[in-house]
């Protein structure tokens, strides 16, 4: 039996959240302002007035210790899912996450199982002051060991939180922030079955005139842009990439093979990103079906700037068509 | 010098006490006062073998007679062996790095065989004579230095986590681990579990280790603090590490702090009962400041001579772990010479078994590259593992001709 619930991507992460803490009594939240609060996003909004504080902690102030006790209470058996409250701040963490989360399993070959989860608001539009609107996704997709995933929907969120919980591996969840609360992205979420896996790529628009690619909160970038250009009579296909690492680049290279164009979107800066990284192995793969260079619209390669500019930061609608067009009249 | 005059200048005192500032000398005589000079170090057993009562402590060792602490000398004996053998090894090229613990064995070996089988360990890198309590195998983490391997034991068969090298990481991992066993509710009685992290004072100016008191801490968790203060963090000493002794910062976190003879397999053994016993009964945490000397070299590739005096070395020498326990129980008639000629020979054999175990020890597959990375297969690295295997198989074809 069905059971639909039309949902914001917030509320389906709180709910799969709740869902897989149902399910498994060693599923734990740990985070800062995660309990009471319910977080800075109240993504997990009434988690510990029904499981209680030993189940979901507010933590002491420290994204290390958030990190390195979840590898802890990994061996000893549980599966924490850590908040990081923004992406700027988890570079104090990143020693944890580098140096044990994510080679346990291969130094012990496989006798530590690092089933933790790490949460990760990402990427910008929501005028906020430094390092609250940064997407460093690339950084940690170059480690070894980590799985690095990305939602930009409610049906994701709902089911791919609960199977990044359920996996033994250690998973960097990157949450599109700005979207997190949009009314206009609400989705019907269908509770009663699981798709049959949600870290894959995903064509989430057919089209035959170019490919775009993208992940996270760039997918309604390029969805909005596959909207507009039909109305200039432009067919494109739109790619979720869903999994950063390991990259699902088969639909792409199939697309790519059909379209013959590429344009890879993410708002991250490009120099040795996942764009560049997608450009480089398509270019590999798909050599002869090319009729034009890969190209990128992203983040430029500077700090994240202050707010007032972010809309010239951040791609957009028009440089996504601007690629578009740049690309079509090769 | 009253390393209190300074370290603790109460808010009455006035802004000039609160504002005095300790000489580096102060800072220097503080941190290294020991029994000579500090009346909080415990030891029970000293430097010339002379049995020390504890009103404290005594209790935490009253089942230790004469077969027992015969037992913790072979076991001092035994991983000293081992440990030499290895360093020698590195020399002859057998061994990529070794870490010495050359003059730690009393604090390892005391503090490890403290430890009940249900309790959890975490290492640093030069814990092998506390691998050696836990059970593990000489030749199970020798592979570690012969880089065959990143960890080689069963952690949860022998309660022992993988080594860790990263400084500090392991202590939060620890007090992560401690938090599962209180929200398990395996703290409370005797028969409660505890933790027991291992780092040196090297660790202690790394903002992790800081973390990992907090974390312990405000969750209660049953978990020591086991710091080998040996003096020196490669070239850096401990008193570019801080200025009041290492066991006095617990009080800031609100738990306590002890510093014990580390060079006293005793009194090293008693401590940690008590503080193991502390946190089984759900009063942890603990830490342990255990005041040693690291007698050779940081590791192999280190070069001590240019850091510190011979004077220093040839002081610490006269605090043996292992001599002290020899007079001890040969004063006493606990044993004759030809219990320790057999323990010589026994630690020989040991020894022997190690160096035969590691030149003979097999080279990894080119394919344990690829191992284990995650736990589900990943199909870029498939890729990566199909498309190396075949290069090199390209290699084997080609020399068929």
């Amino acid at each position: 039996m069905t059971d639909l619930q039309k949902l914001t991507i917030g509320k389906a992460l709180n709910l799969g959240l709740r869902r897989a803490m149902e399910e498994d009594p060693t599923v734990l939240i740990m985070g800062e302002d995660v309990g009471k609060l319910g977080g800075v996003f109240r993504i997990t909004d009434g988690l510990q007035k029904d499981f209680g504080e030993q189940r979901v902690l507010d933590t002491p102030l420290a994204e290390s210790g958030i990190i390195g006790t979840a590898v802890g209470l990994a061996v000893r058996g549980f599966r924490p899912v850590c908040e990081i409250q923004f992406e700027g701040f988890i570079f104090p963490g990143f020693d944890q996450i580098s140096s044990q989360l994510a080679k346990l399993h291969y130094r012990t070959q496989g006798k530590v199982k690092m089933p933790v989860v790490i949460r990760v608001p990402f990427g910008g539009g929501i005028g906020a002051v430094e390092h609250h609107s940064e997407s460093p996704e690339s950084l940690f997709s170059h480690i070894a060991g980590l799985k690095v995933v990305s939602i930009s929907n409610a049906v994701d969120a709902y089911w791919g939180i609960q199977e990044a919980i359920r996996s033994d591996d250690p998973i960097l969840f990157f949450e599109p922030k700005k979207l997190y609360h949009s009314g206009a992205l609400k989705m019907e979420v269908d509770t009663s079955t699981a798709p049959s896996r949600v870290f894959a790529s995903q064509v989430v628009r057919a089209g035959t005139d170019a490919t775009v690619v993208a992940y996270g909160p760039s997918v309604k970038v390029a969805l909005d842009a596959a909207t507009a250009a039909e109305a200039e009579g432009k067919s494109l296909e739109v790619i979720d990439l869903r999994t950063l690492s390991p990259l699902d680049l088969g639909p792409v290279f199939e697309s790519v093979r059909k379209t013959g164009r590429l344009i890879a979107v993410s708002e991250a800066p490009s120099e040795s990103s996942l764009t560049s990284e997608i450009a480089a192995r398509v270019q590999q793969e798909c050599f002869y079906s090319l009729e034009s260079p890969v190209l990128r619209v992203t983040g430029f390669d500077t700090p994240y700037p202050p707010a007032k500019l972010e809309e010239h930061y951040l791609p957009d609608l028009d440089r996504v068509l601007h690629a578009v067009d740049r690309s079509l009249a090769w | 010098m009253p390393s209190e005059q300074w370290t603790h200048p109460e808010p009455g005192d006035g802004p000039a006490a609160v504002a005095a500032q300790p000489s580096p000398e102060q800072v220097i005589a503080g941190l290294r006062a020991t029994s000579e000079g500090g009346a909080e170090l415990t030891q029970l057993l000293t430097p010339e073998g002379q049995r020390v009562p504890s009103e404290r402590f005594d209790r935490y060792v009253e089942d230790v007679d004469d077969e027992t602490l015969k037992n913790l000398y072979r076991d001092m004996v035994l991983v000293r062996r081992a440990d030499r053998e290895a360093n020698a090894m590195q020399r002859q090229g057998q061994l990529g790095i070794w870490v010495p613990l050359l003059g730690q064995e009393a604090a390892q070996v005391g503090s490890g065989r403290a430890l009940q089988p249900r309790d959890m360990a975490f290492p640093s890198y030069r814990e092998h004579g506390v691998a050696y309590t836990r059970g593990v195998d000489m030749r199970e983490l020798i592979g570690i230095f012969r880089c065959t391997d990143h960890s080689g034991w069963d952690y949860q068969a022998h309660r022992f986590h993988p080594y860790t090298i990263v400084i500090g990481n392991q202590v939060l991992n620890a007090a992560g681990y401690a938090m599962g066993q209180k929200f398990e509710g395996k703290v409370g009685d005797e028969g409660g579990e505890a933790t027991i992290c291992y780092f040196g004072d090297g660790a202690t100016s790394q903002g992790d280790v800081h973390e990992g008191f907090v974390w312990a801490a405000v969750y209660d968790a049953p978990l020591v603090f086991f710091c080998q203060n040996n003096q020196w963090a490669i070239s850096e000493p401990t008193e570019r590490q801080s200025r009041l002794p290492l066991y006095q910062r617990a009080r800031g976190y609100g738990f306590p702090g002890i510093r014990v003879d580390g060079n006293d397999v005793l009194a090293c053994l008693a401590v940690t009962r008590w503080a193991l016993d502390e946190c089984r009964h759900g009063n942890g945490p603990v830490l342990i400041e255990a005041f040693t000397y690291r007698m050779d070299a940081h590791t192999t590739t280190d070069d001590p001579t240019r850091y510190r005096l011979s004077d220093e070395l040839e002081e610490w020498k006269l605090k043996d772990p292992i001599e002290r326990v020899r007079a001890f129980l040969a004063r006493n008639g606990h044993a004759d010479q030809a219990f320790f000629d057999s323990v010589q020979a026994e630690a020989d054999q040991f020894a022997a078994e190690l160096r035969d175990y590691t030149f003979n020890m097999p080279e990894p597959p080119p394919d344990r590259v690829f191992s284990q990375v995650y736990a589900e297969p990943s199909p870029v690295l498939e890729a990566q593992r199909e498309e190396y295997l075949s290069y090199l198989d390209g290699f084997a074809a080609a020399g068929e001709h």
